[in-house]
């Protein structure tokens, strides 16, 4: 027997196929940072539908919501970052093509996917009273305080329901084959929540390296950039650029030239939309690479 | 000096907005509101905590579009909704509309079910507003913008507070609302927006025009102060000297710029 911890290396085929129509899936990163693109590209070519998806929202909820795979949206915001209005997104809210929306405060996620990590069933909060997230989200309940405060009022707080996901999909710079994974760029985001929020968790990463490899470096890597332990890994997916076209400092910064490509499509008409999806998005992550990279080379 | 700018008075105005708030975040969204903030920073209150918008806790005040070279803390997303939480906290955000009643609005134009113009997404105003100090930027101060109603509630004004109880009103504090016209505050009557001071240049005729709600003017309105001579040279020379403030604040027709 090895003395090993089990080898989790999935394709993005394997990942995607491991998936069902109907699903509430997370997507790790922030706006347009750190997105498990190649993973949500795949999705979009599957023929999985009505998926619930829970996203601090860039372009995964743009392509998805192009493609017609949102059945479900939780969010707070979809931004490109240096494209504030994410052109898909607004095109299908205009249209009302995703049947069923959730807009939220964005620090209520953070407090739904720490209820769904501590496995309770809400936590509270003061983010929403007294705004639209109540209204145009009657499912939401609040909740009076067990406890007086210092005038004897029992608040009533929001009861932020917790963002239980079937699945979890996130982007890291580095993993070991076991689900070990690192982040190298300035922010952890969330993803560590997304994977305990969730009941399966697949990480793609930039490389995948030996488990000596995670802090060795070169260069060096400090022990509190490891973000994910594998116990909160399913499955870990080696896919270079697989980030792109958002941003995924160091291994690659965010592609504002392709970003604006992006943008400039979602935006057009139908054809230019059809344009840049056949150019790129048609065929699998290899013939997206490959598109990427001629489009670099013409520039 | 005499060639002082609008956008030079709106980095003042917003910079006063940060004066008295002692040791918090200042937590600017928008590019004059970074100007401000860095200029209360380097005058009027230098323990004002700056973030690089990212994840840095800056040590220095750089130049707009710029990181200082000396970092003091570590301030990821995660923590910032901590920060907002416990309240040490000065926001200045952006609004697509604000109403009468200081709610403010940056989800989406028409009904939420299905909007005309789909915009960002309410983002953290829902939790800013019932957390920590929050105020609101607009550059260009239209009747589109100053509504009768907003269409969404994202940020909260004082009345919505109040009508959802103590947890919303505890922490309640929505400060200023500055624009390239004027500055405001929320203690008008029944707590309405209220006009604090025009700016030099601009009549009182404007502003209300400019206002798409009945807006008080007051006999005798103050005058935004202009920036003090220390003020323009840290602006011209220390934190903007490419003068990008012009491209979101340029100056009114046969002004210099």
């Amino acid at each position: 027997m090895s003395s090993r911890p089990r080898d989790k290396q999935m394709s993005i085929e394997e990942v995607v196929g491991s998936l069902e129509s109907g699903m509430t899936v997370g997507i790790g990163g922030w706006g347009s940072r750190r997105k498990p693109m190649a993973l949500v590209r795949a999705l979009c070519n599957s023929d999985l539908t009505d998926l619930h998806v829970v996203s601090w929202g860039g372009p995964d909820v743009g392509l998805l919501a192009r493609a017609g795979k949102i059945g479900k949206l939780t969010f707070a915001f979809v931004t490109l970052d240096t494209v504030p209005i994410e052109p898909n997104f607004a095109r299908a809210r205009q249209e009302g093509t995703i049947p069923d929306v959730e807009e939220w405060d964005e620090g209520m996620f953070l407090t739904g996917l720490r209820a769904a990590s501590q496995r309770l069933p809400f936590l509270p909060m003061r983010a929403g009273l007294g705004s639209d997230v109540l209204v145009t989200n009657p499912g939401l309940r609040t909740i009076s305080s067990p406890y007086p405060d210092d005038e004897g009022v029992h608040e009533e707080f929001v009861a932020v329901p917790a963002l239980d996901l079937d699945v979890a999909l996130v982007h890291l710079d580095r993993a070991d084959p076991h689900g070990n994974a690192a982040y190298l760029g300035p922010d952890p985001y969330f993803d560590d929540l997304f994977a305990m929020a969730a009941d399966r968790t697949y990480v793609s990463v930039e490389q995948v390296v030996d488990t000596a490899g995670l802090t060795a470096g070169p260069p060096p890597i400090p022990v509190q950039r490891l973000l994910l332990n594998r116990m909160l890994v399913d499955g870990v997916v080696e896919t270079p650029r697989g980030g792109h076209f958002t941003m995924c400092t160091p291994d690659h910064e965010r592609d504002e030239r392709f970003q604006k490509a992006y943008a400039a499509a979602a935006k057009g008409t139908e054809e230019d939309w059809q344009a840049f999806h056949d150019r790129f998005l048609a065929g699998d992550e290899a013939a997206y690479q490959a598109a990427v990279t001629a489009f670099e080379e013409e520039q | 000096m005499s060639d002082v700018t609008r956008a030079d008075v709106c980095a003042a105005a917003i910079a006063d907005a940060f004066a008295e708030d002692g040791e918090i975040f200042g937590s600017p969204m928008g590019l004059l509101p970074m100007l401000g903030v860095r200029l209360a920073r380097l005058t009027s209150n230098p323990d004002l905590v700056l973030s690089d918008g990212q994840s840095l806790f800056l040590g220095g005040v750089p130049p707009l579009g710029s990181t200082a070279e000396v970092v003091e803390g570590f301030v990821p997303f995660r923590q910032v909704f901590d920060i907002v939480a416990h309240g040490k906290r000065h926001v200045m955000m952006g609004a697509t509309q604000v109403d009468r009643h200081g709610n403010q609005n940056i989800s989406a134009i028409g009904p939420h079910e299905r909007p005309k113009r789909q915009l960002l997404g309410s983002r953290g105003a829902p939790g800013n507003t019932v957390n920590n100090r929050t105020s609101y930027w607009v550059p260009k101060h239209s009747p589109r913008v100053f509504v009768e109603q907003v269409d969404v509630v994202s940020g909260v004004g004082p009345r919505r507070a109040r009508e959802a109880g103590p947890a919303a009103t505890k922490h309640h504090d929505i400060h200023r609302i500055v624009t390239n016209l004027a500055v405001f505050d929320v203690h008008g009557p029944d707590d309405t927006v209220r006009l604090l001071s025009i700016h030099p240049g601009v009549g009182p005729d404007e502003v209300v025009e400019a206002t798409g709600f009945a807006l008080e003017v007051p006999a005798d309105v103050a005058t935004t102060r202009e920036p003090t001579t220390e003020e323009l040279v840290l602006i011209r020379e220390v934190l903007d000297p490419k003068g990008l403030r012009f491209n979101e604040v340029p100056e009114p027709d046969g002004e210099p710029a």
